[in-house]
């Protein structure tokens, strides 16, 4: 398992992975939005984390439709579904090094990104820590449709349609999190804890589904 | 009872075979649509007659509508995901079928729904649209059922394309209990459950009765649209099959 974890990030850091584009594509997104609603600091504060966390699902589900795309031409997935360790525990582990490849760069660079929107501090910390715990669950949910995508002869845009609808309890939750850290009477607490549960759910779903997936249009 | 359910198990399994399921499909169907007539009939009778409510007064009756298509919305979808079980569990040929013939009926309640929600938002809360629980968990399994459809017509091959969708569908039904108790666990615009509840319905006995009648009207049309689905969808695949026989006694001679 530490073996695969390595060899995923390897090959999402080195030449051709692609990693970082997930960063520019935040970075553009973000880059835009001040562009279709007007410069106004005050106004881009208070959309600031909401934009900031938009900006980090689109980019986390732009990179997921490669998660196994990738190892199905080269036949490795194939090996993978082959071997003793349980397809659900591959997937998990893979999910963990696109997470650490794509999501935590994310979350580095978001505030960075803050500072263009006009966010405060401690608004800057919160979006990141909200993100910290949300974007594996993004993570997660992607991975289920990156594995119905590997069935398709075009996936693509589709995968995107299929997983943004259950992703959107996680959006609810981290950004409803950092108002709670923002604003004084919205509590920070309950949204954040609930945003751990989703990601804690999901790391369960997520790799199960994915799994019944890859095996049911592998043969 | 153990016969009873050895010789409704010997039924479903006996469905497998398309020709044995499409004949009593066409014996059936007639009669399930005539009461489907009769329930509408009657129901939109009922809803006509039933009092005005003392605020909302005649908008009330758009109840009858929306109630019952949100109920067949969620409805469709909990079919769809007893189908998906019986595609990845069991492997019954006719569970896929099932699947692929409810998504789009179950869009179409879901938008019906929608639409009759947002005319009744109109007067009542005085907006077309709030994004409160309720109505973005209806919205979200709008957006499922289209992608689902999309995700059936992507695939070429049905026999691949069932497992994954099973799988889609099955992960999808997490939102059936959030869209149910998204009134009780946030504070929404859109009123409690009114109908169905432990100290018994809150609903006034006048207006109660046209709505249930409206409902089995609208879940015996289900039923009437999702086997007339099914036997279309069945007929498709022979269609295509026959087209491939021809196409490669063609390629041979």
């Amino acid at each position: 398992m530490p073996a695969l974890f390595l060899r995923d990030l390897r090959l999402a850091v080195r030449a051709g992975g692609g990693a970082l584009i997930g960063v520019l594509f935040f970075l553009a997104v973000v880059a835009v939005i001040p562009f279709g609603v007007g410069p106004d600091l005050n106004l881009l504060s208070r959309i600031g984390p909401a934009v900031l966390w938009i900006g980090a699902l689109l980019a986390a589900l732009l990179g997921l439709d490669r998660l196994f795309q990738l190892d199905r031409e080269d036949g490795s997935l194939d090996i993978m579904l082959m071997q003793e360790t349980p397809m659900f525990l591959t997937v998990l582990v893979k999910c963990l090094a696109h997470w650490t490849a794509a999501g935590l760069p994310l979350i580095i660079a978001s505030p960075v990104l803050g500072l263009f929107m006009n966010v405060s501090g401690p608004a800057m910390l919160a979006v990141a820590a909200t993100l910290l715990v949300g974007t594996p669950a993004i993570t997660f949910i992607g991975a289920v449709g990156a594995a119905v995508s590997v069935a398709l002869p075009r996936g693509g845009v589709l995968v995107s349609v299929l997983v943004l609808p259950l992703a959107i309890p996680v959006l609810i939750f981290g950004v409803s999190a950092v108002n709670g850290a923002i604003q004084d009477p919205a509590p920070f607490l309950p949204p954040f804890l609930i945003l751990c549960a989703l990601t804690l759910f999901f790391s369960v779903l997520g790799p199960l589904a994915a799994a019944a997936a890859l095996k049911a249009s592998s043969d | 009872m153990t016969t009873m359910i050895t010789s409704a198990a010997n039924f479903v399994s006996g469905l497998a075979n398309p020709t044995r399921f499409l004949n009593a499909v066409a014996r059936v169907l007639p009669w399930m649509a005539g009461i489907t007539g009769v329930l509408f009939a009657v129901g939109l009778v009922m809803s006509f007659q039933a009092p005005e409510d003392y605020q909302q007064g005649m908008t009330v009756r758009i109840m009858f509508i929306h109630v019952p298509s949100a109920y067949i919305a969620m409805f469709c979808y909990a079919v769809m995901a007893v189908s998906a079980i019986g595609t990845l569990v069991w492997r019954h040929p006719l569970a896929d079928v099932s699947a692929k013939a409810a998504a789009p009926i179950g869009a179409a309640f879901t938008f019906l729904a929608l639409l009759t929600g947002s005319l009744w938002g109109k007067p009542m809360w005085g907006t077309w649209w709030v994004w409160d629980a309720r109505l973005t968990s209806v919205f979200v399994l709008f957006l499922m059922y289209l992608g689902l459809i999309a995700f059936y017509r992507a695939m070429d091959d049905p026999a691949r394309a069932a497992r994954v969708a099973a799988v889609l569908i099955l992960v999808g039904s997490i939102n059936i209990p959030i869209i149910k108790f998204s009134v009780d666990w946030w504070n929404t615009l859109h009123q409690p459950a009114s109908v169905i509840r432990l100290d018994g319905s809150t609903i006034h006995p006048t207006m109660l009765y046209p709505l249930l009648v409206m409902v089995l009207a609208f879940t015996m049309l289900f039923f009437t649209l999702h086997l007339m689905a099914m036997r279309n969808e069945i007929w498709r695949r022979r269609v295509a099959s026959l087209r491939r026989q021809a196409a490669r006694s063609v390629q041979a001679s």
